[in-house]
């Protein structure tokens, strides 16, 4: 599948106001406004967020994790994920679902954001083939 | 029709060819190029072993200090007074002191190897958007702004962001830039050159574990090597004690100065762990009271016992910069950095097909440069070598993937390279290792030297 000629990009950056967790900032681009729902995009963005939130919990759960990883010295995670690496398969095959049933269909790509170092949302805006002449 | 033009000419996959080098992928003759890992093309100063697993810092001589400092320490005290203590007193010495040597080993080999939280560089197309956002926030004047900052709201205290240049982002709230590695790194403790790498947010708590098992590995071995001579005094005298097993004179005296630095840099982290702070931070005094009334640190979780865990057993995030995934196939390339200078050229699979005239236009730029690199018996790990001139020598140097032409190399080793339009090129004594010889004229001579799979053409 080859991508349309035109395309821009938006990107969503990190909001840092609750610490170093990671969380995006659900301000609604403005480059969006005739593509999306304000509310769709902000459900999106707020599900990565707890999504991300979870990975990072600290809890009893990761706790134990930890305590088991370091007696065993770390060789556990030869054979088993990490919760944090389990969190982000999760995080993967959500946002290939909401490409696939919200996004391509509104000529949007969403990026996960571990391809960009957990820095930003990339959102990929496809112009629209029909422009020009051309048929 | 504009649009439909450009459509068809991509749909024929036509592309004229660049007098300019040009990336594998535009060359028509669709070379098979092997796939690229990221750590290769990675921008910081950093050095990868075993493709791309193990990650360290550019200068890594101290921790090779540090290595053999526990190693011949250690390895004196389990051959010289392990066996006496066992005797006199009980086995279980030796075997505790296995199990913390083996920790200490553990825990600074995943110090050094791993990567400590290495934020990635922003993308072109980032830069380009966070450039804009900036030009339009300052008025788009158009010349360079002063440093730029971000402030936010953390926990009710105000915390500065500050823009980095190297690596086009914003640095998220206790990253700092590692001036040493060229990396920016989360949660950044500070560079350590006795581990050889920077100690950030993936990494701190086996520094920590590591320091901490130091510091107890090296009192258990303080105290039994003193018990040991106290205990050979009581039967031989004191001097023939010391005579008898020197080598615990030596331990001593390591772990005697070892005591004091590592003890205290224990206890130094335990405080900066219980009250969640790095070592940057602390240097710094950002959270310290005497800046103000209302400073406090935001990160704090309130008690000792939580920050602890946290630090600890907290959950340890993946690497961001995904060393050994591979690079896609849209993305363009530059040549990695070599010793600091990034070079520009032709890339070592279209070696062959580069014509001369590239070569020549090259050979001024990348001369003066290159010449002064190469008559240094140095390390070049992947550089791209092109153009050398005929005075040019490589002496006792280890060259990888490289490739040189008309020069003499002496001496030295090289692994999968490509030797090219050699002409009166000397190949003395040299270790060829699955490289091609291409194009060697008959001037040239390959002495003494041990050619493995080697592919010679046109020799």
């Amino acid at each position: 599948w080859r991508p349309p000629l035109c395309s821009s990009k938006v990107f969503i950056q990190r909001h840092y106001s609750s610490g170093t967790i990671c969380k995006f900032q659900t301000k609604f681009p403005s480059e969006l406004e005739s593509r999306i729902d304000e509310q769709q995009f902000e459900e999106t963005i707020q599900t990565l967020n707890n999504l991300y939130a979870e990975a990072e919990k600290l809890g009893g759960k990761s706790y134990l994790e930890g305590c088991l990883a370091s007696l065993t010295a770390y060789t556990i995670f030869l054979c088993m994920e990490t919760h944090y690496e389990k969190v982000l398969k999760k995080i993967a095959r959500y946002i290939k679902d909401q490409n696939e049933k919200i996004y391509a269909p509104r000529g949007l790509l969403l990026t996960d954001p571990i391809e960009r170092g957990l820095r930003v949302v990339e959102i990929t805006i496809f112009e629209d083939r029909s422009i020009g002449s051309g048929r | 029709m504009h649009l439909g033009v450009s459509e068809s000419m991509r749909e024929c996959e036509y592309s004229q060819i660049s007098t300019r080098s040009s990336t594998p992928m535009e060359t028509p003759y669709k070379k098979r190029t092997p796939k690229k890992r990221k750590w290769e093309i990675f921008p910081g100063r950093n050095k990868f072993y075993c493709d791309g697993r193990i990650m360290m810092a550019k200068q890594t001589g101290v921790f090779y200090l540090t290595l053999i400092l526990i190693l011949v320490t250690c390895g004196l005290f389990f051959s010289f007074d392990c066996p006496f203590l066992a005797q006199q007193l009980t086995p279980v010495i030796p075997v505790i002191g296995g199990v913390l040597f083996l920790f200490v080993l553990g825990t600074l080999l995943r110090t050094s190897f791993s990567d400590p939280g290495v934020l990635p560089r922003a993308s072109p197309d980032e830069a380009a958007d966070l450039e804009r956002q900036i030009d339009v926030a300052n008025g788009g004047t158009g010349y360079r702004p002063p440093p730029r900052t971000k402030e936010v709201v953390i926990n009710g205290q105000t915390v500065k962001l500050k823009y980095c240049f190297t690596c086009k982002i914003f640095r998220p709230p206790r990253a700092s830039h590692c001036s040493l590695c060229d990396n920016c790194v989360e949660r950044f403790d500070h560079h350590c050159p006795w581990v050889g790498n920077c100690v950030g947010r993936r990494n701190y708590r086996f520094f920590y574990m590591f320091i901490l098992s130091l510091s107890f590995l090296t009192i258990f071995i303080f105290a039994f090597v003193i018990t040991h001579i106290i205990l050979s005094s009581h039967q031989n005298g004191f001097l023939s004690a010391l005579k008898n097993s020197p080598a615990s004179v030596l331990e001593v005296v390591v772990c005697f100065f070892s005591v004091w630095s590592i003890v205290g840099l224990s206890g130094f982290h335990t405080y900066l762990i219980s009250s969640n702070q790095t070592t940057n931070e602390d240097i710094k005094g950002s959270w310290s009271s005497k800046r103000g009334k209302d400073n406090y640190n935001p990160y704090s979780y309130g008690n000792i016992f939580t920050n602890c865990c946290a630090a600890l057993c907290g959950p340890l995030p993946p690497s961001l910069i995904d060393r050994r995934g591979f690079v896609e196939a849209d993305v363009p390339q530059l040549a990695p950095p070599t010793n600091g200078i990034t070079i520009y050229g032709s890339t070592q699979s279209q070696q062959s097909h580069t014509s001369t005239a590239d070569m020549k236009t090259l050979r001024v730029v990348v001369l003066a440069s290159l010449l002064l690199i190469l008559q240094l018996s140095s390390q070049m790990a992947r550089g791209h070598v092109s153009t050398a001139s005929p005075a040019s020598t490589i002496k006792s140097s280890t060259i990888k993937s490289s490739t040189v032409s008309p020069s003499t190399i002496k001496s030295s080793t090289i692994k999968s390279s490509t030797v090219s339009h050699s002409t009166a090129s000397t190949v003395k004594s040299s270790t060829l290792s699955a490289s091609t010889l291409s194009t060697m004229t008959a001037a040239s001579t390959v002495k003494s030297s041990t050619v493995k799979a080697v592919s010679a053409t046109a020799s």
